[in-house]
Formats: C-alpha cells, structure tokens, sequence
C-alpha cells in the first residue's frame, strides 16, 4: 500500500491533469492504469486500490482545501479548487512577498531587493 | 529593596534604548557575528527581566524587605485575602503592570510559535504535492518556477530546502552547492528558534526600539552566520556570484540578463549600499552588508575582546538577576 501523502500527490496529479471533475471510481482506475503503467509500484504487489481508500485521500485533500467536491450528484465528482500553477504562484507569492511574519516562517536565500539595489548587483557582478 | 528597583528600572531603559542603538550601528557584529548574536540575546533577555523585576520590587516594597518576602506576602494578599492596607495605589500599579507585562511575553511567544507552526505547515502540505525531489540530496526539493529562489522550511525531521527550476538554470554547480550548504546552515544551527524568539519580541513590543533594531540585526547576522559556513567549503567568489545572481533574478521581470561590467567593484558596491541604507528595505541592507563583508573581509575580532563582549552577556544576565534574588538570600 503506497502512504496517504503518495496516493495524494498522485489524485492531485490526476485532477490537475484532468482538468475536469472526476469520481472516486474513475481516479481508482487512473490510478490503477498509472500504476500498472509504471510496472506495479513499490508497495502496490498488484492489491487492487480501495474506492474507500481513494475516497479517505480525497476527503484529506478536501480538508486541506485542495479538492470540491460537486454536490447534488451520485457518486460525488470532485475536482482541483486551483490549478497546479496557481498554487505555486501562491507558495511562491509568500516566499517572495513582504509579509511581516514571513522571515520567521522561512529563511530565504536573498531577500526582497528593489530594482535599483538589483542592478547594482549586477554591475557587481560584471566584475567577479 | 528601594534601591534595588531604581537600578533594575535604569538597566531596563539602558537596554531598551541607547545600547541597541549603539549595538546597531556599530561595525565590528559583522566581524564576529556569533558573539554579536549572543550580545542580542542577553539585552533582550535582561531587558526583560530588568524591565519587570523593576515593577515587581517597587510593587512589592511595602510589604517585604526582599522579593521572596515580598511574594509571600503578596500571595497571602491574593489567596487568602490578607488586608493589603500596605499597599498604595502606585504599588498595586506597579504590580499589575508586571503581572500583565509577564502574561503579555509568554502570551505572545505562544501566539507567535502558533502562528508560524501553521503557517509552516500549511506550506509543507503545498509542497508535498507541488515540488519534486531533488538529487541535491535528502531533503532537498524542486520547485517549477522561473525566478531563482531558494529557501529552507524548518521543521525538526521535516525540515525541507527548496530550489526553484529557475535557481538551477542560473546557478553553476559551485554556486548551488554555496546556495545549499547556505540553507542548511540556517537548519543545522536551528536559526528558526532565534528568529521565532526576536520576532516574538518585537510583536510583543512594537514601540521599543530594541525590538525593532534586535530583529533586523538578528536577520542580518544569521544570514553571515550561514555565509561563513559556505565559506568554509565554497570560494568568496562563488558566494556573491550566487547572492548576486539571486538577488538580481528576483528583482528583474526576467530581464536579469547582460551583466555589463562598468565602473569598478568598490563604486558599484558602494552605490549598492547607499541605495540600501537610504530607501531600502532590511532585506536589501541585509544583502548590501553581505556583500560588502564578502568583498571586503576583515579580520575576526581579536579573541580578547571577543571574551570580554562574552563576559558583558553573562554579567548583564547575572546583574538583574543578582539585584532580584540576592537581596532575599541575604536577608
């Protein structure tokens, strides 16, 4: 059995590549396919993929506000609250912004500089 | 006991205010900036407690001759409603203002931790889905992203350094090594903590200037810290190739292309600073101290001097805590 933090990763690579809203049934066989695909993931030794235990990962990235879920129709299709690159402008959006918190969150290689502090580094450069 | 709170209340505005200012201007923290860093420390520890040691035995004046009498007496005022007649108005001031500055600290420094816990997390729930693993090694991911960015997340076991796909493309492989052993400086010195304390401190007092000055001071020092060891494996040269790569990567809107050399190293590095110092943000008079320690290195401060700066930490930390306790065992 692959972790819950693989089976997400790979649900969220399913729905982002998707681009449409999915059921739990449809990702188990994605999943499957993918995993038969690949030769049989580590851990998987052919054991067929729970619905229940797609259905726990997707109520995990529910939480997490990753995934919604459309109501209204059975079984449930779920589907990517933001796209892949919208959630990586939105981690990169709080490394590189000025929040006041955020150098005791993370420690940046470089800090923010303007446009001008920029250049001259760059002029600096020139001369290494 | 009377004397005893006028001298804690002296030490608390000395170190609320001209020594970090002193301390922040002063030159030599980029020398030695470990012992500087300790420096910081203890004037934010004794500060703090000289600041509410100070109330605290003025409070208690009437009621005792030493701090432990005088918290007995206190106690059995609170608990077992003893008559506190002896007690002005300007004493129970005193008192509250202790017991609400003391509250307000801890108060705060929970707060924070929460606050960056779940932030923390947040992000590595992200990045768990988002970033590849990198073969830089254990703890190492990739980010696809175009502006050079590296940063680590600290976090015990799960502590992750990220590079982004455009920091790999910029970078060659000195200076990515220079960039990773950067980041893990500040993991396996466990700068967080120190990070975590000071911006506590400063969102616990924003209207004292030690708080301000001590954070900005202690981003700027850890980030020598981290050099230092990159130093350690990586040339000079590779470092600011690095830092100057980065910096100018995230500035520029993908125009970071074309270095053109003009004038010579000292001027541009000198402009650098001007335009740092003046408008600049703490980050960017961060780099510019970097850089310019990095360009112009001198010498480590001579290892007597860095001794008695050591010695000053411990005396100011026995200091109030001598003038709080002493009094009570003697008596």
């Amino acid at each position: 059995m692959a972790s819950l933090g693989e089976l997400e990763r790979a649900v969220m690579d399913l729905l982002w590549a998707g681009h449409e809203a999915a059921t739990a049934n449809t990702l188990r066989d994605l999943l499957a396919q993918s995993t038969e695909a690949t030769g049989g993931a580590a851990g998987h030794e052919g054991k067929e993929l729970a619905v229940t235990t797609v259905l726990t990962v997707l109520s995990r990235l529910e939480k997490k506000g990753l995934v919604e879920r459309e109501r209204g129709t059975r079984p449930h299709r779920y589907q990517a609250v933001s796209s892949r690159e919208d959630h990586t402008a939105e981690l990169m959006h709080e490394v590189l912004g000025s929040a006041p918190d955020r150098e005791a969150v993370l420690a940046r290689f470089i800090g923010s500089v303007t446009e001008s502090e920029a250049e001259t580094l760059r002029k600096l450069l020139g001369h290494i | 006991m009377f004397w005893t709170s006028y001298l804690l209340a002296v030490l608390a505005i000395v170190l609320a205010w001209p020594v970090p200012i002193f301390l922040s201007r002063a030159q030599w923290p980029a020398r030695s900036p470990f012992t500087a860093m300790l420096l910081w420390q203890a004037i934010a520890l004794a500060g703090g407690l000289s600041m509410i040691g100070a109330m605290l035995v003025y409070g208690l004046e009437p009621i005792g001759d030493n701090l432990i009498a005088g918290l007995r007496a206190l106690a059995g005022m609170v608990l077992f409603n003893a008559p506190t007649t002896a007690l002005g108005f300007w004493h129970l001031f005193a008192l509250s203002a202790a017991a609400l500055l003391t509250a307000h600290l801890v108060f705060t420094l929970l707060l924070t931790y929460y606050k960056i816990e779940r932030q923390r997390r947040r992000h590595r729930e992200l990045l768990a889905l988002l970033a590849s693993p990198s073969t830089e090694g254990v703890g190492t991911v990739v980010i696809s992203h175009d502006s050079p960015v590296a940063y680590c997340l600290p976090g015990g076991a799960r502590s992750v350094t990220v590079l982004s796909d455009g920091l790999m493309a910029a970078l060659e492989p000195a200076e990515l090594r220079a960039v990773l052993i950067h980041e893990n400086a500040h993991l396996s010195q466990r700068h967080h903590l120190l990070l975590w304390a000071f911006a506590a401190w400063r969102q616990a007092l924003p209207w004292l200037p030690t708080t301000r000055l001590a954070q900005e001071s202690v981003n700027s020092l850890i980030e020598m810290l981290a050099d230092d060891v990159a130093l350690k494996t990586e040339s000079k040269a590779t470092l600011i190739k690095a830092i100057a790569i980065v910096a100018s990567g995230s500035a520029s809107s993908g125009a970071g292309a074309g270095f053109q050399p003009s004038g010579t190293a000292g001027l541009a590095l000198e402009g650098l600073e001007t335009a740092a110092g003046v408008t600049g943000s703490d980050s960017a008079r961060t780099t510019a101290s970097r850089v310019s320690r990095l360009l112009s290195p001198r010498p480590q401060l001579p290892a007597a001097i860095r001794g008695s700066v050591l010695a000053g930490c411990v005396l100011l930390l026995a200091l109030p805590t001598a003038l709080l306790i002493v009094p009570g065992l003697l008596g």
